[in-house]
């Protein structure tokens, strides 16, 4: 089982971030739980989304308390503490930078792998709006391979209508220019 | 074949209403409820579901709306949560003892003060006595599955009962996860046109709801205790077809690895599949434990819980609410009233735990079983243990 946890601030689309991958795993037969950090959410302020995914049912209803994997969908949050709480130790960090993931490590400290991928820049072209959240779901799967392209792209597909051939431009330029340190 | 989809559990719950062809949803928002009859309002708006969407301005207003609709013989359907389900409070009583079909699915959240949105069992368990049936579901699959039965169940000609289906609030109305959607031909087997036994139509007049005079109002009463009581029967029955046409099987109360379990946990809702986890990594230890969860509540299940616990040394039952001055919570107390006359009964042990979202981890049951065995030794007077409690 792998588990996930996206940061973001409220409006970015972390919760729509952890959706679909969940189903996308789940339209290729495997077993997906997301859940959004239950709060209070509002446009701006950090937020949290969980993803789960496997190859068995899933049992576990807990919180997430120790990610394999984290998604950081605004640069802004890095030096959170709470982006590296119970991250394993070969875990991994995916955030959306101008930065190469070479200097991220350095300037945070983050003894994780991390990997990068100028989101916003790439949102901003493809999506001409800064919500990075179907960017970062390119680099996401082309560092983990969760979930397939094409079903990621139904997924797609089904939430956004009109607005997903955009959506998965922006993906698939992430997916290609994802620059990873292990 | 069957689609299995990743969906939220709130829209599988408003999609399985919409198979269910209903006449009338009357709602009104309140987290975490509200996605299930927004998405509602949506099918209703679109044209996807003809049914009619009042929306109302207050809980007490939905419900008896829906007391109104159900009285002139419509499938009705509403949901709430928490001080919603408290608003509904003196109407729900009314409902059950003029025997007016109405599902309505709950999304389990704390109750005020302090204000919280999250989940525990505060809400139903203040509404434990109203007379509606009620089931709990541990899983979406499970809530989807328990509307097409609560609507069966209801409008049942033998029980004529309204029906709460639980939910806990965002553990599950919240989360997407797979559902094994069902064909609308075989929901229309399942579940035939409601065929009221009396309607409320102005060609044909009759009075219900008048008042009750000491002469006939113990009567009344004591009618809704035997037709909820009785309606167990009809209950399991509208299981085993459901088993005949969806394949998938439920009963009241639920085991899981207790054939030669010593210590049995005793849990209601979505802490259940946790719970089940928890058990397994015991039986890695080579422990001997096992799970035992209820799905109705009420009419609740006396015998087939005596016959799943019956074997057991030790019960740790998992409270998600507190029944206030009787120092224990309102399910360990069910328990230990149903065991009381009982020979042979297991030490019980009460414990309270995930009250307004406190997460419940597995570790939790590890800590639980310590407890209710050095209890048990001892065998001191159980009183209940509220687990994971800050108290500098």
């Amino acid at each position: 089982m792998l588990e996930i946890r996206f940061h973001g601030r409220g409006g970015q689309g972390a919760v729509t971030c952890a959706e679909l991958v969940a189903k996308a795993a789940i339209a290729e037969g495997k077993y997906a739980q997301a859940f959004p950090s239950f709060g209070a959410e509002r446009r701006g302020a950090p937020v949290m989304a969980f993803l789960r995914v496997a190859d068995e049912p899933i049992r576990l209803r807990q919180k997430i308390y120790t990610p394999d994997v984290v998604v950081v969908l605004d640069p802004t949050l890095l030096g959170l503490p709470s982006v590296v709480e119970g991250l394993k130790e070969d875990g991994l960090i995916i955030t959306n930078a101008s930065k190469s993931p070479e200097t991220i490590k350095k300037e945070y400290g983050f003894k994780q792998k991390v990997a990068a991928v100028d989101a916003t820049k790439i949102a901003l072209d493809t999506l001409r709006l800064p919500i990075t959240n179907t960017t970062m779901l390119g680099a996401l799967i082309k560092r983990t391979q969760i979930v397939g392209m094409e079903a990621l792209s139904e997924a797609l597909e089904e939430r956004f209508g009109r607005l997903a051939e955009r959506n998965k431009a922006a993906m698939e330029r992430a997916f290609k220019e994802i620059k990873i340190m292990e | 074949m069957p689609k299995r989809v990743g969906m939220e559990v709130s829209i599988g719950i408003a999609e399985a209403v919409k198979l269910c062809d209903v006449d009338v949803i009357s709602a009104y928002p309140i987290t975490p409820q509200t996605h299930i009859v927004e998405h509602l309002s949506e099918l209703v708006a679109n044209g996807e579901l003809d049914a009619e969407f009042i929306p109302v301005e207050s809980e007490h207003t939905a419900i008896s709306v829906g007391a109104g609709a159900s009285a002139t013989g419509a499938r009705v359907y509403t949901a709430t949560s928490s001080q919603g389900l408290a608003l509904m409070h003196e109407i729900l009583f009314i409902v059950s003892s003029m025997r007016l079909p109405i599902v309505m699915t709950v999304a389990n959240r704390a109750l005020s003060a302090p204000i919280n949105i999250w989940n525990d069992h505060s809400d139903i368990m203040a509404e434990r006595d109203i007379g509606w049936i009620q089931t709990f579901a541990i899983n979406g699959q499970e809530a989807y599955d328990l509307t097409f039965h609560a609507f069966r169940v209801a409008e049942d000609e033998k029980v004529q009962l309204p029906v709460v289906v639980n939910i806990d609030g965002f553990t599950l109305s919240h989360v997407i996860e797979p559902i094994e959607l069902v064909e609308k031909e075989l929901v229309d087997k399942y579940l035939p046109p409601r065929k009221p036994i009396l309607t409320l139509h102005p060609d044909n007049p009759v009075t219900m709801g008048p008042v009750g005079i000491p002469e006939v109002y113990t009567e009344a009463r004591k009618q809704l205790e035997v037709a909820l009581m009785d309606s167990k029967e009809v209950v399991v029955k509208a299981w085993q077809e459901f088993k005949k046409i969806f394949g998938r099987e439920y009963h009241p109360i639920e085991t899981y690895k207790t054939k030669d379990a010593e210590l049995i946990f005793v849990t209601m809702g979505s802490i259940t599949e946790t719970a089940m986890l928890a058990v397994d990594k015991l039986r890695e230890k080579g422990e001997k434990v096992g799970l035992v969860y209820i799905r109705l509540w009420r009419p609740f299940p006396h015998e087939e819980f005596y016959n799943a616990i019956k074997k057991a040394k030790i019960l740790a039952v998992l409270d998600r609410a507190i029944s206030y001055g009787t120092n224990s919570g309102p399910v360990y107390t069910e328990i230990r009233s149903s065991l009381f006359d009982k020979k042979k009964k297991p030490y019980v042990q009460g414990f309270v735990a995930g009250l307004g979202g406190r997460d419940i981890p597995t570790e939790r049951f590890f800590e639980m079983i310590e407890i209710a065995r050095s209890a048990a030794e001892k065998g001191e007077c159980p009183q209940y243990i509220h687990l994971d409690v800050k108290e500098d």
